[in-house]
Parts: structure tokens; sequence; C-alpha cells
């Protein structure tokens, strides 16, 4: 690139738009028109135009664009057609209607947000000590979590780490596979509906057994045989039957 | 005990808590105190803070009192090192957590079709950040998550309660607001044509 181009090309700075919906809002609000009676061939063409635009920068556009430029097309098509007699049930709606709806919805949550963003900017200026004394209780909200691999790996780490390390003579003798170990899981679930994490362990004294187990574990969740879920943070683990599925 | 010997009680469970207590909470701990009293000496405790040279306040919070520090004092408060000020809300996640806090509990779904946008990505970091969290599953088809707000959410937007967020705008107020609001800057079209 030359110096001259570089001096003559600008940068075209865009609104950046949360959605399609937020889009048409802008250029409504822009053309100041009655959004009871949006001139939905002016719009839509507005609409198109920001498109282009937005291709001739090389912008990615989101799906949910070209979505609502084909209901703006379709509405505009339908706005074309003459009212004939026999649909005049359907024809009683505006085309209009339900994308107006929509729109006054959004901008009652953009609306919402601004409250939000002054709020949030006044109380960001304030400061609260943490726990003084660390608080043996969990908190009281908590999310039910579905677990990742990494907070079961910690789990497991937890479990080895209680269990007492054998140095010198021990034979393992091999019996174990992964397979049995996950018939053994889902019998031991048969009887109830969820068992704890820690309890799968239980019967485990070696380090490998522990191993197996809990490939075992990994296994079925893979199969979606069982799903693990959390209560809350920090809290116990348990182990559930994945009812939706034939044990097959 | 005697009403100053409360007042400094109370004072010491605030500034220990490090959550905002409640005043069950405080009832509970105060056994035998009235729960009158100890609103009231709450309320001598915050006129005690409330006065010029002081760098501290009660605040009512999440359905509790807190001990916080005055806004006044945030540049200071800033610029040592320690503490860090948590990341502002993207315009994306305050559009999100608007649609949570109002109509929780809510699915995604339900959020996505207000918005218009696909909503996983930010849900997330709502999440991650406690804001929102998951609250159940609704009943029926495909037993969707359903999502709501925290107490972490109240505090971040210094909020009593749910109550205290403003009622949401009706369609007409909404409507009339449209035309001459809202300043968007440099329009696009302008290049567009």
């Amino acid at each position: 690139m030359s110096m001259d181009e570089q001096q003559t090309s600008y940068a075209v700075k865009l609104p950046a738009f949360e959605g399609p919906l937020d889009l048409l809002l802008h250029l409504i609000k822009k053309t100041e028109i009655n959004i009871y009676d949006i001139p939905i061939s002016l719009i839509t063409g507005q609409y198109l135009e920001y498109l282009d635009l937005m291709k001739s920068l090389n912008l990615t556009i989101a799906g949910e664009f070209l979505v609502m430029a084909a209901t703006l097309i379709h509405i505009k098509s339908k706005m074309l057609l003459p009212i004939s007699e026999t649909d005049e049930l359907e024809d009683e709606t505006d085309p209009r209607a339900d994308l107006v709806m929509r729109l006054l919805e959004y901008q009652r949550f953009k609306d919402a947000a601004n409250g939000l963003e002054t709020r949030e900017q006044e109380w960001r200026e304030v400061f609260y000590r943490p726990p003084a004394v660390g608080s043996g209780e969990p908190p009281d909200e908590v999310n039910l979590v579905d677990l990742s691999l990494f907070d079961l790996l910690d789990a497991l780490r937890g479990i080895m780490q209680r269990a007492p390390e054998k140095r010198g003579l021990e034979i393992v003798v091999d019996e174990l596979s992964v397979q049995d170990r996950m018939g053994l899981i889902l019998d031991r679930l048969e009887g109830e509906e969820s068992l704890t994490f820690n309890s799968l362990f239980e019967r485990d004294t070696a380090r490998l057994a522990m191993v197996v187990t809990f490939l075992a574990l990994l296994e079925l969740i893979r199969l979606k045989r069982v799903h693990i879920i959390q209560t809350e943070l920090f809290g116990v683990i348990r182990v559930w039957k994945n009812m939706n599925l034939p044990l097959s | 005990m005697e009403e100053h010997e409360l007042t400094a009680v109370v004072e010491s469970l605030l500034f220990v808590s490090g959550e905002p207590v409640s005043l069950e909470k405080l009832a509970e701990v105060l056994e035998g105190i009235e729960p009158d009293r100890i609103r009231e000496s709450l309320e001598r405790l915050r006129q005690i803070y409330d006065v010029p040279g002081r760098g501290l306040q009660i605040v009512e919070v999440a359905g509790g009192y807190e001990i916080a520090t005055r806004s006044d004092c945030a540049p200071w408060i800033k610029a040592l090192e320690k503490i860090k000020t948590a990341t502002r809300l993207s315009r994306s996640g305050l559009e999100t957590l608007a649609i949570i806090a109002y109509k929780q509990p809510v699915t995604r779904g339900e959020i996505e079709a207000i918005r218009g946008v696909d909503s996983a990505g930010v849900l997330k970091t709502l999440m991650e950040r406690r804001i929102a969290k998951m609250v159940g599953r609704r009943e029926g088809l495909g037993r969707p998550m359903l999502y709501g707000t925290t107490r972490e959410f109240l505090q971040y937007f210094g909020l009593k309660d749910l109550s205290e967020l403003p009622a949401l705008k009706d369609f007409r107020e909404v409507a009339e607001s449209l035309p001459e609001s809202e300043s968007i800057a440099e329009p696009a079209a302008d290049v567009a044509h």
C-alpha cells in the first residue's frame, strides 16, 4: 500500500449491534418512523444495505441477521398481496404485528439493561470485605453443576490421597477389567437411584483398583448410562442412573 | 444488653461476616434480643458511619446488612494493587441479565427469542461470574434448564432484593420513547448510501 492510499483510506466505524433486532431498532429510530406503522419496504432496503456494508467490510454476518432479512422480505411480500375475500380472517392481522411486538419487547429489556448498567457503574465503586473467618458452611446459593472431567479428577485425587500407599510387596492379580467394573457400578445403581462418588471407591483398596473404577465411571458417563451431579459447590458428587436410556 | 453494647456487637458481626447479614441471622446470633432493637441498633450504626470523615458505610443489600466502602474512596482503593475490580459486564451480558432478572425463571430459548441472537456464551459467562445460576428445569419437552439471578447479582447491583428493580416499561412507554431517544454514534447508512 502506498503512502497516498494510506492517507485516503479511512476506517469505517460501525456501531456494534447485538443482533438483527438491535439493528432494526436503530434504523427505525434513525428514520424517525412510527414503530406501529413501519414502512416495511424502506426499512427492508436499509436493512439489506446494512448487511451489504457488513459484507463489504468482511464482517462475518451471523445467521440471525440473514433470518431477519428473510423475515422482512416475507412481510414485504405479504403486504404487496391484494387482500382477497377468501382469507379475510388471516388478513385481519397486520403482517408486521409480530415483528413490532418483538421489537418492543426487545427494547423494553434494552432499557432495563441500561438501568442495570447505571447501577453497575455506581456500585462498582463500593467494596466489601471478604469473610474474615473461613465459614464452614457452604454458600446458600449454589449452582446445580454438571461437573467437568477436572472436577472428577480432583475428587479422584482426594480419594487416592486417603488411600494408604502400600509400598513393598503387593502383587495385584489383575482380574479387574473396566468392563467388569462398569457392570458392578450399574448393578449397585439398580437398587438405588443415586450413589455418592466416594462410595464407588469403598471397596477399592489398591490404587490400581481405584483407577479402574474411575475409568469405568468415565466410560459410563461417555455412554450416557449415568450422569454425575454436584448440587453444591465443593459438595458431594453423586452418580445418577440415566433413566432415559434402555439398559441394553 | 445495653444499647451501646448491642450496637458494638452488631458492628463486629457485620465486620467479620464478609457477606450480607440478614436481620434474622442477627436475631439468631443475638438470642433473646428483640428484632426491633437490632433494627434500631443497625440504624444507629448507619448514622454513626454516615458522617464526614468516614470511609465506610452500612449498606442494605441482598437481603441483609453489610459494611462497605464509600464510593468516593474508590479511586484510591483501586490504586491499591491488591484490590481488583470486577470487569464490567458487556452489553450482551447486561441485556441477557436484564431478561433473566425480570423473567426468571427463564429458559435459554426464551432469552434468545427476546434478544434474537444466540445467547449460550453470554449465559455461560454470567454463570461463571455467579451473577446468574441454574434454578431447575422446566417440566415438558426436553426439560430445558431454567435460569435465575443469584445473591451475587443483588450485591453487584446494590439491590436489597428483586423487588427493588425498577418496573419494566410497558409497550406504550417503550414506543413513545423511541423516535427521539438513543444516540448511537456514527449512523452507518451514511456510509452505505
